[in-house]
């Protein structure tokens, strides 16, 4: 199977410090692939970087022929201006930004799409609630329905079930499950282990740098785990710069 | 009779008045829905900053050729453009806030601009529009519907999920950008006929207004333009009745509407906050 991302020892950070340390690796067109790690592991950041909003402090990725309208990106907190008068009708539908661009009309079928992705994650009714007057979990719901819409071939969702009641989340993994029997790639990261267990066949424990990669079962064993949680999680505001781009087998 | 004495008359009767009312619709069709973003988007007394950076503009335009139009024009474009993109940048570049950088750049601008008393120049007068600057004035809030027509979506979405748009558009910069260039044109149109600090009142007090009674954005932009048009007609009438400065005139009628609607605005005026009536069963 072709690569759909590849990791070229990446290093990505903030004012200097790495949050992800050194990542080399390639993620399969097609997988599933669970992010799991401490907080602070750089799972979100790593995120970032794949979709292009944070630029790499040494290294590359890869989206190899993606389009930035192929990649659909659910982030963690989300820096949505909820007074903003709008509905969730037309919030969900800028989900359909690839098809629609700058003037395309909303005609019937894109409503029947719209309308369609907002069944789906139970949210039926709220078409004219201005996106203000959602709590928590339907705000996550919403934006689920727009990764939908979105219809990319890269998926990338930032802890999706967060503050999602169970029988709803139940109903996501479902959309995810569907996602991967589509041939779509979706990169989520998590932290509870049982959904990863069950749903994800291949996981990459993050802990600023890689700890495990590969099949689930191998990867989610009690040393890895243990070995991920000794990261120290503060950055060291007298470290020294990195040295390993300066060794010579890596420069070459 | 009266009646249409009073509100009819005196646009039949004197041209002076019909331009000034066209040079106030105008005004109003470009101003207000850039008024409606600019609160959106917690930039409200951007346009005040702004105007401040203008006014060095137009004063350089007044130095170099006196009373011209065309000259004050094209100063306070000049001098609102290179703020407004430079302070854009900056936000967008920077974790500088918007409202910071463009303080900056206006301060800086301003240290040029302070030995200048420019205001008995720019106190604009809208009983005195000849065709140049009523042609100015609609040919630039033209230039602002068509622009907004193209910038409207990514406009609206990154004021509502920036990081969204950034991740599925690069439209995002242009569009911003673009925003900013149409808060200058239409500040420097309004000084023409209001001065630039009524100017400001044009843009804003509307979009206040317009908060009041819906809570979408094209319901918003509808109503502001509204009030605004409406503000300019009862403004005029109210400035010929009475001999009250028409500028001023304008603002006032636009004042009395916006406290008017946050007493008794239908989404969250005061009254109806008091008496919001028996709660429903679901």
């Amino acid at each position: 199977m072709a690569a759909q991302l590849q990791f070229q020892d990446v290093t990505l950070g903030y004012d200097r410090h790495p949050a992800v340390h050194h990542l080399t690796g390639e993620v399969a067109s097609g997988a599933l692939l669970a992010i799991v790690g401490p907080n602070g592991a750089g799972k979100s950041t790593l995120f970032r970087g794949i979709v292009g909003i944070l630029a790499p402090l040494a290294g590359s990725i890869v989206t190899g022929n993606l389009d930035l309208r192929d990649i659909a990106y659910l982030p963690q907190t989300v820096d949505i201006d909820r007074s903003f008068p709008i509905s969730v009708f037309d919030l969900v539908g800028t989900g359909l930004w690839r098809a629609s661009g700058f003037f395309g009309g909303m005609g019937k079928p894109a409503r029947e799409k719209i309308a369609q992705a907002l069944a789906a994650v139970g949210l039926n009714g709220f078409e004219n609630r201005p996106i203000g007057t959602l709590s928590g979990g339907q705000m996550q719901r919403m934006l689920f329905a727009r990764v939908l819409l979105q219809d990319a071939r890269l998926i990338v969702l930032d802890e999706p079930f967060n503050a999602i009641d169970a029988r709803t989340s139940a109903d996501l993994l479902a959309l995810v499950r569907r996602w991967h029997t589509e041939k779509r790639t979706v990169l989520a990261a998590l932290h509870d282990m049982d959904i990863v267990r069950a749903n994800f066949p291949e996981t990459l424990l993050l802990a600023r740098g890689q700890v495990a990669w590969g099949a689930t079962a191998e990867v989610l064993t009690t040393d890895n785990l243990l070995e991920a949680r000794r990261m120290c999680e503060a950055f060291d505001d007298s470290a020294a710069a990195c040295a390993v781009d300066d060794m010579p087998s890596r420069a070459a | 009779m009266i009646i249409y004495d009073a509100l009819i008359a005196p646009f039949t009767e004197f041209e002076f008045m019909r331009r000034a009312l066209a040079a106030a619709i105008a005004l109003a069709l470009g101003g207000a829905p850039i008024g409606v973003f600019l609160m959106l988007r917690r930039m409200s007394l951007v346009g005040d900053a702004m105007a401040h950076a203008i006014l060095p503009g137009a004063a350089i335009g007044y130095l170099l050729s006196g009373l011209n139009l065309f000259a004050m024009t094209t100063g306070g474009l000049i001098a609102g453009f290179t703020v407004a993109i430079l302070a854009g940048v900056v936000a967008r570049t920077t974790e500088l806030k918007e409202d910071a950088s463009l303080a900056t750049f206006v301060t800086i601008v301003s240290i040029k601009g302070t030995n200048i008393d420019l205001l008995h120049v720019l106190f604009g007068n809208i009983l005195a529009m000849d065709d140049q600057t009523l042609l100015v004035i609609a040919f630039n809030a033209t230039i602002t519907l068509v622009v907004l027509a193209v910038i409207f979506r990514p406009l609206v979405i990154e004021s509502v999920d920036p990081v969204f748009l950034r991740t599925v558009s690069r439209a995002g910069a242009p569009a911003h950008l673009a925003f900013l260039a149409l808060v200058v044109i239409n500040l420097v149109n309004g000084f023409h006929a209001l001065g630039t600090l009524l100017a400001v009142g044009l843009m804003i007090l509307p979009a206040g207004i317009a908060r009041f009674w819906s809570r979408d954005i094209t319901g918003m932009i509808c109503i502001a333009v509204a009030s605004a048009i409406f503000s300019g007609y009862a403004g005029l009438v109210l400035s010929f009745q009475t001999k009250v400065p028409s500028g001023p005139a304008i603002i006032l009628v636009a004042a009395v509407l916006y406290v008017g609607s946050v007493l008794f605005g239908s989404v969250s005026g005061l009254f109806r906050q008091m008496f919001p009536g028996r709660h429903l069963e679901a």
